[in-house]
């Protein structure tokens, strides 16, 4: 199976460099600091893990193109994707095995954060259910800023511009549903177009699922982004493949 | 199946710039074709086609039989490629990155393993097999590259500047195995070295600017040599160097007689690149001229090389 080849190879290569152990130290790192320090979680006094949850999509926001800024870039600048895209494999293949290699390694870091799970049971009755739904909406979301740094990867042979379109465009995606956009649009726009735009956000449906909440409308949502983006992945991938 | 390799009107153009234009030739199993041309001249882009790397604007390629566009996972089954450049991934080892290659070309079992041996083998990766890839020279790398495009026993090879960065006991090397690999694949390589042709080719073929300027088996390329079946005297006593460029331009089909400018030496360059030996041997017995060293010259694939791609 060339997708099975292809994800197997990617999802080793995370860990032949220091970059998946620097990148895992430094996501647990901020997780445990955002859920303590800024999120006050003793000082709530309350069994649960939103704390942890509602600060993801900003460590998302410039963790995520960390990983995905060399997915093909990379590739392009050694010229490693001739070789890649020669052997018999489709497109499709190496887009998705690539794609599933980089989500089942953000899956890996965001397991490891089991401790905060278990600490909170010690230290109360939580909801358990909300808990593990916070954790597929935040593997959900993760997978969308991937996607979403996939497909802008191969635009350019630069990693670190593909690493600032990627925060950007990703910045874009999870303010679409905060006051910061939101006042934008509010006052002369149509409540439809306020809302659409709100729709848009990974926040709104990640803010959802999060509560425990696990509605399809959110989980279509998210799997209709991360499906437009990879498709745009093959587009790009194709067309900028030669320079 | 004989004709491996089949082009057909194969062009491709980057937005006003066309860099191969309507291409077409074929490929026999057997036969090593060496492609040969100036930097930017389309060789690699042929190769980057045919290899189904990229589409081209117009024309086909098909490889066994498999139209690279219609057919391209077959067809790509089919092939070893070398891309230019030797690219592999810098982070693994030649051990895990050739492990990659078989796994994707779906080789599996004892036989990967046998694969794999015999590939490190035939390159003579065996000492650097579990370094980085990162770390090897650039020699390494390059017999890396060959060995990721061999490990499958391909019917067709396409390697694009295989020798280049290797030393000159690696390039022996080298030319021996596409050589010992050649009776049944077909091979398609890119050089700049001009001797390689004639160590290794059964074919070469000449492109400039996008197009075919010539083809033939590489004596029929030293054919149109000035220099092919050229006759070079050295004379033993400079003395007689006038006498002799007289005596030898009278000489039925010879074209010119050049004294060289080494004190002594006349080279006779023939008429339509016949053999004048025989005469130009009388002709100093006839004279009774003392020979150092008389000798034919081949012709020199350079400036053949030099001519057609700048005419």
């Amino acid at each position: 199976m060339g997708i099975y080849t292809i994800f197997r190879r990617e999802l080793t290569s995370y860990f032949l460099t220091p970059l998946a152990y620097i990148f895992i130290v430094i996501f647990l790192a901020m997780a445990g600091t955002f859920t303590f320090f800024v999120g006050n979680f003793f000082g709530r006094g309350q069994a649960d893990l939103q704390p942890f949850f509602q600060f993801h999509p900003w460590l998302y926001l410039f963790l995520i193109p960390a990983i995905t800024m060399r997915l093909w870039a990379e590739e392009r600048k050694t010229g490693s994707i001739e070789l890649l895209l020669t052997l018999p494999i489709s497109m499709t293949d190496a887009v998705l095995g690539k794609f599933l290699a980089a989500w089942c390694f953000t899956g890996i870091a965001l397991a490891l954060t089991f401790p905060m799970w278990i600490t909170v049971n010690i230290l109360g009755y939580p909801d358990n259910g909300a808990i593990v739904a916070g954790y597929a909406g935040s593997f959900l979301m993760a997978g969308s800023f991937l996607a979403v740094g996939a497909a802008i990867s191969p635009l350019t042979k630069n990693q670190v511009i593909a690493f600032v379109v990627t925060s950007v465009v990703c910045f874009v995606f999870t303010v679409g549903g905060t006051g910061v956009v939101l006042n934008f649009f509010t006052g002369w726009a149509p409540t439809l177009v306020v809302d659409t735009v709100a729709q848009m956000s990974f926040m709104t449906h990640f803010n959802a699922i999060s509560r425990g909440v696990i509605d399809a409308r959110d989980m279509v949502y998210f799997a209709s982004v991360i499906g437009f983006f990879l498709f745009a992945n093959v587009i790009f991938v194709d067309l900028k493949k030669a320079g | 199946m004989a004709e491996m390799i089949a082009i057909d009107g194969l062009t491709k153009r980057f937005g006003a710039h066309t860099a191969v234009d309507d291409i077409s030739f074929s490929v026999n199993r057997g036969e090593v074709l060496g492609f040969l041309g100036p930097n930017g001249a389309g060789k690699s882009t042929t190769m980057k086609m045919i290899t189904g790397f990229l589409a081209p604007t117009a024309g086909t390629a098909k490889v066994c039989g498999f139209d690279i566009q219609d057919s391209p996972i077959e067809a790509k089954k089919k092939i070893g490629y070398l891309p230019e450049g030797a690219p592999a991934y810098p982070d693994m080892t030649p051990a895990a990155f050739l492990d990659f290659i078989a796994r994707v070309r779906n080789v599996d079992g004892a036989l990967r393993k046998r694969r794999i041996a015999d590939a490190v083998e035939k390159t003579q990766l065996g000492e650097v097999l579990y370094q980085s890839i990162d770390t090897l020279s650039k020699g390494f790398k390059r017999r890396v590259g060959l060995a990721q495009a061999l490990l499958h026993d391909p019917e067709v090879l396409v390697l694009d500047e295989p020798t280049d960065g290797l030393d000159p006991n690696q390039k022996h090397e080298v030319r021996g195995l596409i050589k010992a690999m050649s009776y049944d694949k077909a091979i398609v390589i890119s050089t700049h070295i001009l001797e390689e042709v004639d160590a290794i080719c059964t074919r070469a073929m000449v492109i400039a600017g996008g197009r075919i300027v010539a083809d033939g088996t590489p004596v029929e390329l030293e054919q149109l040599s000035r220099h092919y079946n050229a006759v070079a005297v050295r004379l033993e006593d400079e003395a007689d160097t006038d006498a002799v460029k007289a005596a030898l331009e009278r000489v039925d089909g010879a074209l010119s007689v050049e004294a060289n400018k080494y004190a002594g030496v006349l080279t006779v360059y023939p008429k339509d690149a016949r053999s004048l030996i025989a005469e130009v041997g009388q002709v100093m017995r006839h004279g009774r001229w003392k020979v150092a060293e008389i000798r034919v010259e081949r012709g020199h694939l350079d400036e053949v090389f030099r001519r057609i791609t700048q005419a």
